[in-house]
């Protein structure tokens, strides 16, 4: 029913205000606004990076577009069909593969009794039905080795202790890509590895998406988005409040809290801006009340700031911010 | 000097022998200092901090070299005359504060557990000085008696730097006390400690993964590889002229945020295991200048216009710099 009006074609994978919110504390009906409202786009051969410090929400976006749990409102649409229309297991199954995720931990994400030729091709009998056991095979074998594992047929007979953390992580991309996923949700996929082979990893994500496939590239790591990804959405407290291309985000940073997060990047490059004083926690948002998410920290909050919450605008072509104090400004 | 680390190696006693996670490391630490110590996992360096500390326990064990604090061996120290040292005259600020405080005891009664247990035992000097060093870290003293879930994550590793203070010890030892920590809190931390450290004049050894971390904070580091310092020097020269092939491979292994969008490559291959040391240079089979020399001999620690680098590449290049760490 899409009545075309965005000038781009219809997205992979879209959002229409996709929210989630957790029950905590029983009797009081206490609900943590974990996600709200979060509007976004995935197209083909794109990394979208969601940036964000732990607790403001980006791995229940995640797992939301995964479909681990329902959204308590919104929609997620993917190639145009909405996620809420799928029904059978089936339809599930094949949803999964179709998005299928990679997950941040390499040593708890892949069993240590079975092989890894049986991790992933488990994931194929229930996503590829379709395949014989032949095909199968051949399906892990080149999965593991267009992640640059190779051989990858002695890879499949090795167990995860075999592995180093680098390789097995490369496992989880290589079980996704297997599928014949059109995009791949990465929840902070390098962020337990050492940092002399997280690049490779980044590497190994690029040359994917040049090959065609998307990512949607969660991190609390805004150097690493930069590294990789063609847009940056930065996520505060359930909300969305900076999106755009990467470049115009991080070099001319709209919201108050992207250029809070982008000046305490630790780098050899920067002078350090951040004071003792702001001990730069984002609040659990439990029973909000209006108003924007970030005035409590921000150097810049106005009376308007507690009474009405900021929408996403643009300040630049393609570059929306939610703020009613930067944005305009300019 | 207020620490002297000599040819310490530690080893972990495994089924098939000893697992040497520590190396021959030699270095020193001048009063009021900030060393910073990098490497990646398995590189050894918690397990030389601990050594440092002495809070080894088995299967690990110093098989060699000492550890002069402040003019004493703590290697060889009994564990009564240790128990009186430590944190009195040196401390610890261990990665996760959720494991090290204890979660039944209200902040204020660990902290008097720790005073009474060095002699303090006066209720209001106890009382006092909590209050002290809570104002040193910025928190309210009304958290004195709260307990260590009704903080969050950056308050709790403030507590256990607040913690280590209250004896001013000497030196402070640091393992990765900002790793839980997200980015902006971890900045405003390590502000904090460096303020801390500029007002009150002690050392500061801080373990961390992350080079950038350390790059505005400390004043010397020291870069780990498989158990031994590959490279140790000023801050700032390192940063500036990295000389060991590890040491360029880790700072080119970092995008910025800066600059223009470059390609960068890492190191290949994984870090090594202890049990099974390559031979001869331990990086060599990651290293891109590595000659055939470098299989089979170890790399001599050659001074470099002051930094000391353990890498061929610079041998004859300046003085053989031997122990002398300095």
């Amino acid at each position: 029913m899409s009545t075309g009006a965005s000038m781009r074609a219809e997205p992979l994978l879209r959002t229409e205000k996709l929210t989630r919110h957790f029950r905590i504390g029983g009797a009081f009906g206490k609900w943590l606004h974990a996600v709200d409202d979060v509007d976004l786009e995935l197209h083909p051969r794109e990394i979208v990076a969601l940036v964000g410090e732990s607790g403001s929400g980006k791995s229940t976006v995640a797992r939301l577009l995964a479909k681990v749990y329902p959204p308590t409102s919104g929609e997620i649409f993917f190639s145009g069909r909405p996620l809420g229309s799928l029904r059978s297991r089936r339809d599930v199954l094949d949803y999964r593969g179709e998005a299928p995720m990679v997950f941040q931990d390499p040593f708890s994400s892949l069993n240590p009794v079975h092989t890894i030729g049986y991790a992933i091709t488990r994931g194929l009998k229930l996503h590829r039905p379709e395949l014989s056991v032949d095909a199968r095979h051949h399906a892990a074998v080149s999965a593991l080795e267009s992640v640059g594992l190779a051989p990858g047929a002695e890879v499949l007979k090795r167990y995860p202790h075999e592995l180093s953390g680098g390789q097995r992580q490369r496992v989880g991309f290589a079980q996704a890509v297997s599928y014949g996923p059109k995009v791949i949700l990465a929840d902070e996929p390098v962020s337990m590895l050492d940092v002399s082979i997280r690049i490779g990893l980044l590497n190994l994500m690029a040359g994917l998406r040049d090959q065609g496939l998307s990512f949607l590239y969660i991190t609390h790591d805004i150097a690493s988005a930069r590294y990789v990804a063609d847009r940056v959405l930065v996520m505060y407290a359930g909300n969305i409040v900076e999106s755009g291309p990467t470049d115009d985000v991080l070099h001319e940073p709209v919201h108050p809290y992207t250029q809070l997060l982008l000046s305490a990047v630790p780098d050899p490059r920067a002078r350090t801006k951040v004071s003792a004083s702001d001990v730069g926690e984002p609040p659990r948002v439990v029973n909000p009340e209006p108003g924007c998410r970030f005035r409590f920290r921000c150097p810049l909050a106005q009376p308007i700031c507690a009474d009405v919450a900021p929408t996403l605008e643009e300040a630049a072509p393609e570059h929306l911010a939610a703020c009613h104090v930067t944005v305009g400004v300019r | 000097m207020i620490l002297d680390v000599k040819d310490l190696s530690i080893d972990y006693a495994t089924a098939i022998g000893g697992a040497r996670a520590v190396d021959g490391v030699s270095f020193g630490l001048e009063e009021g200092e900030f060393l910073g110590v990098v490497g990646e996992s398995g590189c050894g360096k918690s397990t030389m901090l601990f050594a440092i500390a002495q809070l080894l326990s088995p299967p690990a064990a110093v098989t060699s070299g000492t550890v002069v604090f402040a003019g004493k061996n703590l290697v060889q120290m009994g564990s009564k005359e240790l128990r009186m040292v430590r944190w009195r005259d040196y401390s610890v600020v261990m990665q996760s504060a959720m494991n090290a405080l204890n979660p039944v005891k209200s902040i204020g009664a660990q902290y008097a557990d720790v005073m009474r247990a060095h002699g303090h035992k006066d209720k209001d000097e106890i009382r006092e000085r909590s209050r002290e060093v809570f104002a040193l870290v910025g928190i309210d003293s009304v958290h004195l008696k709260s307990y260590p879930n009704q903080l969050s994550g950056g308050m709790r590793q403030r507590v256990m730097i607040a913690m280590a203070l209250l004896l001013s010890p000497e030196l402070v030892v640091m393992d990765e006390p900002t790793s839980a920590l997200d980015v902006v809190a971890q900045r405003s931390l390590m502000v904090q400690i460096k303020e801390l450290q500029a007002r009150l004049g002690f050392a500061v050894i801080f373990v961390t993964h992350d080079m950038s971390l350390v790059a505005n904070f400390s004043d010397r580091l020291a870069v780990m590889y498989a158990g031994a310092i590959v490279e140790i020097g000023a801050t700032s020269t390192i940063f500036a002229e990295p000389r060991h092939p590890y040491t360029k491979g880790l700072l080119d292994a970092f995008p910025s945020i800066y600059g223009p969008r470059v390609h960068l490559d890492g190191i290949p291959g994984a870090p090594p295991d202890i049990t099974n040391l390559p031979s001869g240079c331990r990086f060599h089979p990651r290293c891109p200048s590595a000659t055939e020399h470098c299989a089979s001999l170890p790399p001599p620690l050659v001074n470099v216009a002051g930094t000391l680098v353990r890498c061929v590449l610079y041998e004859g290049a300046g003085v053989d710099g031997g122990l002398d760490a300095r």
